[in-house]
């Protein structure tokens, strides 16, 4: 396989399979819980107003003064890594005009046209900062999960897998920015696509899915604790 | 080591109650297995029934753990061992993992090709002692977790499984049973309550109103208040007097301990709380005022009317929100009591039952100084007692260590007395200040409001 016919593979046929079993994974996953009964609770409500538990869904992102101490680690490396990975994979020139292209190949409509301005972009200079920042980060909570006791004990495959999963984007991203090794560079751009499908391929199995549940788990504790008056 | 089948309920058992904690002896022998079921077949009844009831919201948290391990710094037996078993959300691990294979999305792929292991019995055994022996479901790690799950309610889950699997510690499958074979868990049967209520009547010379027909108020008391805080009967009672209240207790519904919650039999909490239910709606009253007691509240307030079926047709109040309404309302009025005190939430009634400034302002009428602990309120940590744990003999170093925390935090305030609502907190206050030759004895707020009660003059 020569280096264009990678890179066309890695943008047909892959993306059109990687994206298949992503949305039909993450309905699957998200319609088989959203089937399940639920039963109506008969107790007198202290708060009538449930819906306002849904206020933990902001309030739960940032810690309790009371639990920072044992946390605070987690949450830098969290929020690090992960706003990184976000400026990255919005904010990069290539990516908008990739996601511009996507919407109006569904759509048939220019985004600028719809929306009334232009996807905002990051110079890439920055974005490959943010970039290498995030992957620093996950490889500080690598080493975290690999020596602490307790993340030690309760890890599994999923876990690894994910990492490697979510890191292999950011560092072929990266390699391809830098022409890494002198390899051809649409061999460096079809291995950080095929990266992407493969993080989108593992993305309903595992617990990469938190980016869609985090707000559903959230919601839920968030009602019934506030249906209760109880702490959030 | 831990025997099969189940022991004979009619001659073992004793309840203790000349110790601080109390509750049935140390067992001889343990039988931490009932029944004769086969291995595969408990581990079956565990699953089943972790799942039975299964809706929705459980769901969602099963699939939303990212294993960021953050739990454990919310959960005290953690806390005070650094052991990472105490993970709250290892303690689950067993029932993840079936979850995934038998119950999830795409359990038909977990099964077929193997990816989740069949739980064993072996492991189930294992887990008996972070289900039961290291979990008082005091839910200070729902609080913590960044998804959002409430973990605590899922270890209640479990223990429903276990129950039905026969794998419930020793003391705490034996004061269960009891409670379903004599109406309360710890031998405050009917005729023992009827007794002590006469006896405490004379002695105290208190009007102690038992088994009216018709009555606004049926107050309910815990077996460890009946046998152990005789004092918190007669406090109720001069409370209610004082107050003019129309009120009674009854023997057909006074016993808000409810050890099928906490043991994980939801048949028996049932049929516990109906009891309640049925002497409230047969006397018509219009408000259930429930004792010191933390699950008693989780039990009624928030679990009842599920039970029931439909709405309770009377309000539920914990007795310290039935206090702070009548403070606020004036007709409580209360002598200051000029001491520094700090008060201990019940994790049930508090952090998980909303009940949290309740107190607060019945000791601010009190006039007493509060020296809050840190933390405090939703987030205080628990005592170590709670679900079942105090009644657990296997755990008692684990919970003394646990207890450690109390005792640092509650000398950090300086204050002079602790004072809590649930009486379960108390007895494990009562023990923890034996074993530690502590010098603090931990209050019941109920008796300090009884003990000053401004009379007023004839």
């Amino acid at each position: 396989m020569t280096s264009t016919t990678l890179l066309e593979f890695a943008r047909g046929p892959a993306l059109t399979w990687a994206t298949g079993v992503f949305v039909a994974g993450v309905l699957w996953r998200l319609v088989g819980v959203a089937l399940l009964r639920t039963k109506k609770d008969l107790s007198e409500p202290r708060n009538t107003a449930t819906w306002k538990g849904l206020r933990l869904i902001a309030l739960r992102s940032w810690p309790r003064r009371e639990f920072l101490e044992g946390t605070a680690f987690g949450e830098i490396m969290g929020y690090t890594f992960h706003l990184g990975f976000l400026a990255a994979l919005l904010f990069l020139v290539p990516h908008v005009l990739f996601f511009e292209n996507v919407f109006e190949g569904l759509l048939g409509f220019d985004f600028s046209d719809v929306f009334g301005f232009t996807w905002p972009t990051l110079p890439t200079g920055v974005v490959t900062f943010l970039g290498a920042v995030s992957l620093a980060a996950l490889v500080a909570v690598l080493i975290h999960r690999l020596t602490s006791p307790v993340k030690r004990l309760i890890s599994n495959f999923d876990d690894y897998l994910s990492w490697l999963l979510t890191a292999a984007p950011l560092a072929t991203g990266m390699l391809a920015y830098a022409h890494a090794g002198g390899a051809p560079y649409e061999v460096l751009l079809a291995v950080h696509i095929l990266s992407v499908e493969a993080l989108m391929i593992w993305f309903p199995f595992g617990k990469l899915m938190h980016a869609v549940t985090i707000f559903a788990a959230r919601g839920s504790q968030g009602m019934l604790f506030e249906r209760k008056g109880a702490s959030l | 080591m831990s025997a099969t089948s189940g022991p004979d309920t009619k001659h073992e058992h004793e309840i203790e109650l000349d110790k601080p904690r109390f509750s049935v002896k140390k067992p001889a022998v343990r039988f931490d297995r009932q029944g004769d079921m086969l291995d595969a077949e408990r581990v079956e009844k565990a699953m089943g029934n972790f799942v039975k009831d299964f809706g929705r919201t459980a769901a969602i948290w099963m699939e939303s753990c990212i294993h960021c391990g953050m739990c454990a710094e919310a959960c005290h037996f953690y806390e005070a061992t650094k052991d990472p078993q105490y993970t709250p959300i290892w303690k689950l691990e067993p029932f993840k993992q079936a979850y995934k294979r038998e119950y999830g999305p795409f359990a038909l792929v977990y099964r077929t090709l193997n990816l989740k292991p069949k739980v064993t019995v072996e492991e189930l055994q294992e887990w008996q002692h972070l289900i039961y022996d290291s979990c008082t479901v005091c839910g200070r790690c729902s609080l913590m977790c960044p998804m959002g799950i409430d973990i605590a309610s899922l270890i209640s889950q479990a223990r429903h499984g276990m129950f039905h699997a026969g794998l419930v510690p020793h003391e705490l499958w034996a004061v269960t049973e009891r409670g379903h074979r004599e109406g309360s868990p710890l031998g405050a049967t009917p005729k023992v309550f009827k007794d002590r209520v006469e006896w405490l009547a004379d002695d105290h010379d208190v009007v102690i109103p038992l088994d009216k027909a018709k009555a606004d108020v049926l107050c309910t008391m815990s077996s460890i208040e009946i046998m152990k805080y005789p004092d918190s009967v007669v406090a109720t009672a001069r409370i209610m007097n004082h107050l003019g209240v129309d009120w009674t207790f009854r023997t057909d519904g006074y016993e808000a301990t409810n050890f099928g919650l906490l043991s994980g039999n939801a048949s028996w909490q049932k049929e516990m709380s109906m009891k309640l239910i049925n002497a409230a709606v047969a006397c018509g009253a219009t408000t259930l005022v429930l004792p010191e007691c933390g699950h008693a509240y989780t039990a009624l307030r928030w679990m009842g009317a599920n039970l029931y079926g439909k709405p309770l047709p009377f309000c539920v109040l914990h007795i310290s929100e039935f206090l702070a309404e009548n403070v606020q309302n004036g007709k409580l009025k209360l002598r200051k009591l000029d001491k520094t005190v700090t008060f201990h939430d019940p994790c049930q009634v508090s952090r998980r039952g909303g009940a949290t400034e309740a107190p607060r302002v019945v000791l601010q009428a009190l006039g007493v100084n509060l020296q809050e602990m840190f933390p405090t309120k939703g987030t205080n940590w628990c005592c170590g007692g709670g679900g079942g744990v105090v009644a657990n003999h296997r755990a008692d170093e684990l919970r003394y260590k646990v207890f450690r925390i109390k005792m640092e935090q509650i000398e950090d305030t300086g204050a002079e007395l602790p004072v809590t609502s649930c009486a379960n907190c108390r007895q494990t206050f009562d023990d923890g200040q034996a074993h530690f030759k502590w010098d603090k004895e931990m209050r019941s707020l109920l008796e300090l409001v009884a003990d000053n009660l401004i009379e007023e003059a004839a």
